[in-house]
């Protein structure tokens, strides 16, 4: 039988308190062991199973969430197969990102029913079970299927479609270049396909980009306050969550845990971390804050970064600039009630954004909110249009631009094109499985209706 | 009147191609085993293109040759010209082509055919052939009857063969030879669902005729490659081809004449090739394109026959004689054989097994053009696994089945007996999905075990052959060991090939992975190499140079191979089963796959359908 190792939300697909990512297979405790680091410094494979593990979450090495994992031994398990569960702090933010760790740690996102299909194929269940569970597949295929050209919207499909014909257009010159070298048939170079590969892969971020700032509305976004010690980030914290959340004094390092908030910004929700000041530090304690506050930093999908505008930039400040320059960063001028004094042009220079504000007064609140719905283009998203609707889909136009990302770097390297070729077929088993349809028959047809070829 | 003539374990009715490696895998496998052929002087014809191999039909022979068949040995017995063709596209492309002595083959197919034990070569026309309770009746011409157990039908396009040329129309089978007419309505009383095909052939014409001066000449290749890996004799290029182009005129003369031609007037119902159109069609679908290419190509060693390789046509013959005298360097082209389209009778080969077995009729078999396929390499392919298996099945051995992730064989099978065809089915390199594993450079290494363990190779080629494994291992070990220091000359050299100078010493396997780098580069830098054969330094150059590439194809393999060998029954009611799909369960009937993974590839069938099917199989108990 399939002995993939598959993975899914457990839980129902709804804000709740606690989320269940479920990972069955035969590399289920590897898949596990690669996102989740039990406090113990075990790891689970070595588990004997009908354990629970304490630990933390991790995905591309930062740490997401605690959670607790509950580990079982094959055949001991619901689906008979070695199982990890991991009990996440719920919210759909968390519990999907805890998924996509999985995924990107290997395993394949599970099919409708495809647990409870194991669990029969390794008999734990029984016949009748079983039968209701094959109508049940059954109409989740059709459903499946219908989902494949019905909620992938026109618009979507059509765009999809563009991206995959222009992969299958290379890939048939490919192959009539290749299947007839004696027919006068132009070359096809490698510099002639990279700007086809290139449009595609930002076609492909596009999409993604686009569900994943649809996703920032409905399961909003990872935002972190980040600032040199005193410019007010705390007061910050309690302006945005309009209660007193952060203990505010003007003792510089009063803040060394991570303060966490949930927060309303226009049409966003964000969660809201607010964290040590970051400076040069000797204090043992506060330093484990500042890095606690580096850490949050690098995985935040937004930063606010605060600076007291009634001061000159400081060694620290110009630091915190330096760790924001790959971020999507708002700067906040702090103290605007009182005369500015800070360079403003060096803080436009590396910000994209930046809002004067007053956290005590709240003057400029409004400015925040419109420059985080610029950045994540909120304003222009409309709950009606096309976006990928799931994570499944999400995961094929993944691997399609990690296929063509492949082909684009295989190109750069001077590898030859029959590698190429084989990236781009990937990538159009991809973008083909999303509208449900087969790749090589695609690229022969297209060869001979473009390509006068023959003897 | 009918007697009752020899006995035989298998039949194979043709010596085309697939006949031919059909007969010599059954005989070489120890079954006492008969081809007939209606014209014993044209055994392993080539009646279309006096060539071999080509992009990916060069894999298939390779293929053949590693599993011990005949066509390689053959092909670079009689070889004229010799062309690696897409060097430099990368290795998963390479193909090997040869232009062939046509005549010089069809006799050296014949002489292996007369010395092969247990083979009986015949010249026969078979008429009848009939069911008689496990076994067959195939009745001759002269009518002889002969018993067999197993009957392997590689007709080609005798099988109701009609040629066309314009208006005129007559049964035939290729190159005036007699068709077999009374077969194919035997074959239809018998049950067998036959339908028209279509392919055609351009004119040969007359060496002096041609102003071979004004031509363009193509060349063989100064290193010569060989198709068997057991070839130990010298290959030689002895004849150039020759390019020239079609123009304007040419145009003209087919637009004028088009209602003469019989394929654009209706008169021919078969289904005709994509890939190998007539000039007239070529004309009329890429209107906008100038000029089309046409390949000069000699016919054998002692002819002046020469094979317009782009002129495929069945205007009529006043016409053709236009087309050719408007092509330049062709002014004066004096015909020895007139173009022509030719109709014949084949199967759907969805009603096939993987073994090229009939699904509904035990022991019958099917081979090459009668399957739907198109190519002599291809029919050779087929007779191979067909002449293996009906041979495997008498001795009641296990099939040899060559699934799609083995070879270029088994994607071509798969392809037919899973997706079947609409028209002519060619191989090509994109069919392929794995093929940067399914090089034509290590096609041994792929198959001759599976070769030797089916009987079919020597247990001194065998040796040899893991001999080659062991160098290119030791080879491999070698150069993960080797480092090579950074030297003003190194840096000189990986500068010039356009990659970086090193930064600091390098394993020697860390400098093959360069793109821009190769064994021949790095000699003055490997001083102790050891003498080895090329080939094996090929093999280990390409392995580590693809390495990433391969192994995610490897992972996309082992995928497949998982439900590769889950087999489905025959007789499997696809209507029993709750929550198939309406579309599934009528593409699953119709087809009949014989593994989950050939389900999978039906169109039509969703994951979800085979995910039904998966449990149904778990809860019946029928494990494959």
């Amino acid at each position: 039988m399939d002995n993939r190792t598959i993975a899914a939300i457990a839980t129902p697909n709804a804000p709740g308190g606690i989320g269940v990512i479920r990972i069955s297979g035969e590399n289920a405790l590897e898949v596990a062991d690669r996102i989740f680091r039990p406090v113990s410094g075990k790891t689970l494979s070595e588990s004997k199973g009908y354990r629970a593990h304490f630990g933390d979450v991790y995905y591309n090495n930062e740490k997401i969430d605690e959670a607790v994992c509950l580990v079982f031994r094959a055949p001991a398990s619901y689906t008979g197969e070695d199982v990890a569960e991991i009990s996440c702090h719920g919210g759909l933010f968390v519990t999907k990102q805890v998924l996509r760790a999985a995924l990107d740690a290997g395993a394949a996102p599970a099919e409708a029913g495809e647990f409870t299909k194991r669990a029969f194929l390794n008999g734990k269940i029984d016949l009748a079970a079983a039968e209701s569970v094959m109508s049940l597949i059954g109409a989740s295929g059709k459903q499946a299927a219908a989902a494949a050209l019905n909620t992938l919207d026109g618009n979507l499909s059509r765009e999809i479609k563009g991206v995959a014909d222009s992969i299958i257009a290379i890939c048939a010159s490919l192959a009539a270049w290749v299947d007839y070298p004696d027919d006068d048939i132009e070359d096809t170079s490698a510099s002639d396909m990279l700007p086809v590969f290139e449009s595609a892969q930002n076609s492909l971020k596009e999409i993604i980009r686009r569900y994943d700032c649809g996703r920032a509305v409905t399961d909003g976004i990872d935002a972190v306050i980040v600032g040199r010690p005193n410019v007010g980030k705390s007061t910050l914290m309690n302006l945005l969550s309009g209660f007193e959340r952060s203990i505010v004094t003007n003792i510089a390092g009063t803040t060394r845990d991570v303060v966490e908030e949930k927060i309303v910004l226009g049409e966003i929700v964000m969660r809201v971390a607010d964290t040590a000041g970051i400076r040069e530090t000797e204090n043992v304690v506060e330093n484990i804050g500042v890095n606690l506050a580096k850490r949050r930093l690098e995985r935040a999908e937004l930063v606010l970064a605060v600076f007291d505008g009634s001061e000159p930039l400081t060694d620290d400040d110009i630091d915190i600039i330096k760790y924001c320059e790959s971020k999507r960063a708002i700067a906040l001028l702090n103290k605007s009630d009182l005369p500015l004094a800070a360079d403003r042009k060096i803080i436009e220079n590396a910000f994209a954004h930046s809002v004067e504000l007053s956290a005590s007064t709240g003057e400029g609140r409004g400015e925040l909110e419109k420059a985080v719905a610029d950045i994540f283009r909120t304003n222009e998203f409309n709950p009606n249009a096309a976006c990928l609707t799931s994570e499944r889909q999400r995961q094929c136009c993944v691997n399609a631009l990690a296929s063509i990302e492949e082909a684009i770097n295989a190109i750069n390297c001077g590898v030859t094109l029959d590698a190429v070729n084989v990236c781009a077929d990937c990538a159009i088993d991809a973008l083909l499985q999303l509208t449900g349809e087969k790749a090589t028959s695609a690229v022969v047809d297209e060869v001979f209706s473009r390509f006068c070829v023959g003897k | 009147m009918e007697y009752i003539s020899e006995n035989f374990d298998i039949a194979v009715i043709g010596a085309g191609h697939a006949g031919i490696e059909a007969g010599l895998a059954a005989a070489r496998l120890g079954c006492k085993t008969a081809v007939f052929t209606i014209n014993l002087d044209w055994v392993g014809n080539m009646p279309c293109n006096p060539s071999i191999g080509g992009t990916s039909k060069g894999h298939l022979v390779r293929e053949i040759d590693a599993l011990g068949g005949e066509m390689g040995i053959a092909a670079d017995r009689n070889t004229l010209q010799n062309r690696m063709l897409n060097l430099g596209k990368g290795p998963a492309v390479h193909s090997l082509r040869a232009q062939i002595d046509r005549r010089g083959y069809c006799d050296y197919m014949k002489f292996v055919l007369e010395k092969q034990e247990n083979l009986y070569l015949r010249q026969a026309e078979i008429t009848d052939i009939r069911r008689d309770g496990d076994e067959w009746i195939l009745k001759t011409r002269l009518e002889a009857l002969h018993r067999v157990k197993a009957v392997i039908i590689a007709t080609g396009t005798f099988l109701a063969g009609k040629i066309f040329i314009g208006d005129i129309s007559y049964e035939s089978g290729p190159d005036g030879m007699f068709p077999s007419v009374e077969l194919a309505q035997s074959l239809k009383n018998l049950g067998v669902l036959t339908r028209r095909f279509k392919t055609g052939t351009p004119p040969r014409i007359n060496r002096r005729s041609v102003d071979i001066e004004s031509l363009e000449p193509q060349y063989g290749d100064e290193k010569i490659t060989h198709f068997s890996y057991v070839t130990d004799f010298e290959v030689r290029n002895t004849e150039p081809c020759y390019i020239t182009y079609t123009g304007e005129e040419t145009k003209k003369i087919i637009l004028d004449n088009l209602h003469r031609s019989p394929l654009y007037s209706g008169k021919i119902d078969g289904v005709g090739p994509r890939y190998c159109p007539s000039i007239e069609d070529k004309i009329v679908r890429f209107s906008e394109k100038e000029r089309h290419q046409i390949f000069v190509e000699p016919c054998g060693a002692n002819t002046d026959e020469m094979y317009l390789q782009g002129v495929s046509s069945s205007l009529p013959e006043d016409v053709q004689l236009k087309i050719v005298r408007s092509i330049p360097g062709l002014e004066n082209a004096e015909f020895l054989r007139t173009a022509y389209a030719i109709e014949y009778d084949c199967v759907d080969p969805l009603t096939l097994r993987q073994t090229l077995e009939f699904k509904d009729f035990d022991g019958l078999y099917g081979a090459g053009q009668f399957n739907g396929s198109s190519g002599y390499e291809e029919a050779a392919a087929q007779g191979l696994v067909a002449g293996m298996n009906a041979a495997l099945k008498i001795k009641g051995k296990e099939p040899v089945i060559l699934d799609r992730t083995t070879s270029y064989i088994g994607t071509l099978i798969d392809d037919l007996v899973t997706k079947g065809c609409s028209d002519p089915y060619r191989m090509m390199t994109s069919r392929s999905e794995y093929r940067l594993i399914l090089r034509q450079d290590n096609a041994d290494r792929r198959l001759t075990e599976i070769g030797y363990k089916a009987g079919l190779i020597s247990e001194e080629r065998y040796n040899k052959f893991l001999k080659k494994l062991e160098l290119i291992a030791e080879e491999r070990e070698r150069v993960e060991n080797l480092s090579i220091p950074k030297t003003p000359e190194i840096d000189a050299m990986l500068v010039s090939r356009g990659t970086s100078a090193l930064e600091k010493g390098l394993k020697m396997i860390d400098l093959l992975r360069r793109p821009q780098v190769n064994y021949e580069a790095l000699t003055p830098f490997d001083k102790n190499r050891p003498d080895l054969p090329d080939d094996v330094f090929e093999q280990v150059e390409i392995d580590i140079k693809y390495e990433g590439y391969l192994k995610r194809q490897q992972m996309q393999i082992n995928d497949l191979r998982r439900l590769e060998v889950k087999r489905l029954p025959n007789d499997l009611d696809y209507n029993e089963i709750t929550g198939l799909r309406l579309e599934a369960i009528e593409k699953l009937g119709k087809i009949r796959p014989e593994t989950v993974g050939q389900a999978s590839r039906i169109s039509g069938v969703s994951p979800a359908d085979i995910s039904v099917l998966l449990i149904y199989l778990e809860r019946n108990g029928i494990n494959g």
